[in-house]
């Protein structure tokens, strides 16, 4: 199928709302949008991060997701206690897989689940001294931890539990960092507020506590990687690029992080933000509080990371952007190969994305370098600003959807027929059901990584073996072939 | 009365930025921006604009109480 033209996509959209009430009808054209290129701003048409409405299939998270599951969790030498009933933590216990080096158990943490295990007498009672007498075992039984944080789940905001006072009490206790996160899941619209209650709680809680200590020794060539999360050792193939063209990184934020490492960031020269959605408000406030500027930067595909390095580079002396060159220049064989291999067997193929943070609009420069074009993209718990940063990086009259319901996306699937999804658990088997190839985009289909030069081979290599995968062959019931079907219906009407 | 945080762009240009209403945009023309005076009325390039009291030239990045006067829209 040629691409849609604008007129096609409207109508598109207009067909899929047709079958709503008229009040959710209003409500979701406001979240469907054509992509136009000539706008400057995205609220002109379209509107994000609004609650969902009730009664359509959503795939959003809650605030308790973006700051245990997303912010804090990888944060590997800290135990971060589920606080509330046990299914919060148990549920989302590394599903995220955010590799990390470390003695699980002994040094780091971050595969466990530890809870608090909210029982009635809890609920009734409160659970301050359950929380108390936790971070004693805690500390008794993980003597190695480096600090504890309180993921709040919904009952501890709804009794009113004052885990602020215990956090400050045990930390007095413990010695160590004691953080406690208001980020029950009631709170805001999705996963999306979670992510801003987490970084207020590391301005709070982390950032300055080694203010005025400058016992740590600086280089003018020190960044931070702020917002990668290590998915499947992302943040380590984009770790390595930086330091290969000469800067030093001190923190990675907070995939394979550390407590130390989010301490001493503050000493940074410049703040790499590659999630902006989940922390660009901590990067903002280290900017505004120790002056370090930011940028944003997107190490997926050979053409952004080039992109990227230079940009990185030009903010350093020579040396840097003689480093940015050399590390192009290096890996500039590999990747050609990789898109002299996968490039003829995926060109032209077309592509829906609809996942969370930064890669509905990050990983378009991957596939293009593949060939590939992305007909489709959506947020589930973007903002008006990553919308803004989208509208550029699509093509003219694509589909651009927020918080797309279960039915919308079938829908939209349906019409647009693409070669490729790239979505989330919850839409994987339906759509491998209905035989298009679909990758699951938020911990890479358990693969990985996907950032930097390693990660591309490994990008094109999972996109060509789903798409070219033999099985979508096969995927229709062998009693449903045409000759069949015309039998059946030959024998019904006899 | 939002509070609004400040910073200059790579061009010098003030961008302006509320955080709870992912509101990121470049100032067109600011009243008062002068070495002894800083303020008054910003016009951003949304249409929208802001009063902020008139005070000697702030550090930026920086983030202050901003009076909304016209949200820009029809």
């Amino acid at each position: 199928m040629t691409a849609m033209t604008r007129e096609e996509t409207e109508a598109l959209i207009q067909e899929v709302l047709e079958v709503y009430p008229e009040q959710a009808r209003k409500d979701r054209a406001k979240h469907l949008a054509v992509n136009d290129q000539s706008l400057e701003k995205s609220n002109k048409c379209i509107t994000s991060n609004r609650k969902s409405l009730p009664g359509v299939m959503t795939i959003r998270g809650c605030a308790y997701a973006g700051s245990k599951g997303v912010v804090w969790g990888p944060i590997k030498d800290m135990i971060h206690i589920s606080h509330g009933p046990v299914g919060c933590g148990q549920y989302s216990r590394a599903g995220r897989r955010n590799y990390y080096v470390g003695t699980t158990g002994v040094n780091t943490f971050g595969t466990m689940n530890f809870t608090s295990d909210f029982q009635e007498k809890d609920i009734v009672f409160g659970g301050d001294k359950k929380l108390a007498k936790i971070i004693t075992e805690i500390e008794q039984l993980f003597p190695l931890n480096k600090g504890i944080s309180v993921q709040s789940e919904c009952p501890i905001g709804l009794i009113g539990d004052d885990i602020e006072a215990v956090s400050k009490k045990a930390n007095k206790e413990i010695g160590k960092p004691v953080v406690p996160v208001r980020c029950e899941g009631f709170r805001g619209v999705s996963q999306s507020l979670g992510h801003h209650i987490a970084n207020d709680a590391i301005r709070d809680w982390v950032l300055e506590n080694r203010d005025g200590d400058e016992s740590f020794p600086t280089t003018p060539y020190d960044v931070a990687v702020i917002g990668d999360y290590n998915i499947g050792g992302d943040a380590w193939a984009s770790r390595t690029l930086l330091e290969e063209m000469g800067l030093r990184v001190v923190a990675q934020w907070s995939g394979d992080g550390t407590i130390a490492e989010m301490e001493k960031t503050p000493k940074v020269k410049l703040n790499l933000i590659h999630c902006y959605r989940s922390m660009n408000y901590i990067a903002r406030h280290m900017e505004e509080k120790y002056n370090i500027p930011w940028i944003e930067y997107n190490f997926f595909g050979p053409t952004k990371i080039a992109e990227s390095l230079r940009k990185i580079a030009a903010l350093f002396d020579e040396t840097i952007q003689a480093g940015a060159e050399r590390v192009i220049e290096r890996y500039k064989s590999e990747y050609d190969a990789v898109i002299a291999k996968y490039r003829p067997r995926l060109e032209g193929k077309r592509v829906m994305l609809y996942v969370g943070g930064l890669r509905p609009r990050h990983v378009i420069g991957a596939y293009e370098d593949l060939g590939m074009e992305v007909v489709g993209t959506g947020y589930e718990f973007g903002h008006n600003d990553d919308y803004d940063r989208t509208i550029k990086e699509m093509g003219n009259a694509t589909l651009i959807y927020d918080d797309v319901t279960g039915y919308e996306f079938e829908e939209f699937v349906k019409k647009v027929k693409p070669d490729l999804i790239g979505s989330g658990i919850k839409e994987k088997y339906i759509f491998q059901k209905m035989g298009v190839p679909f990758r699951q985009m938020h911990s890479w289909d358990y693969s990985g990584p996907y950032h930097g030069y390693d990660g591309f081979a490994i990008f094109a290599r999972d996109m060509d073996m789903t798409i070219n995968n033999p099985c979508w062959k096969q995927i229709k019931a062998p009693w449903k072939t045409a000759a069949n079907e015309q039998a059946a219906v030959a024998a019904s009407a006899a | 009365m939002p509070n609004v945080m400040l910073k200059k762009n790579a061009e010098g240009k003030l961008v302006f930025y509320v955080p709870k209403k992912d509101l990121e945009e470049v100032a067109v023309s600011v009243e008062f921006d002068s070495p002894q005076q800083w303020g008054g009325e910003v016009v951003l390039g949304d249409g929208s604009k802001y009063y902020f009291d008139p005070q000697t030239p702030p550090k930026f990045p920086i983030t202050l109480r901003a009076k909304r006067l016209d949200s820009g829209e029809e």
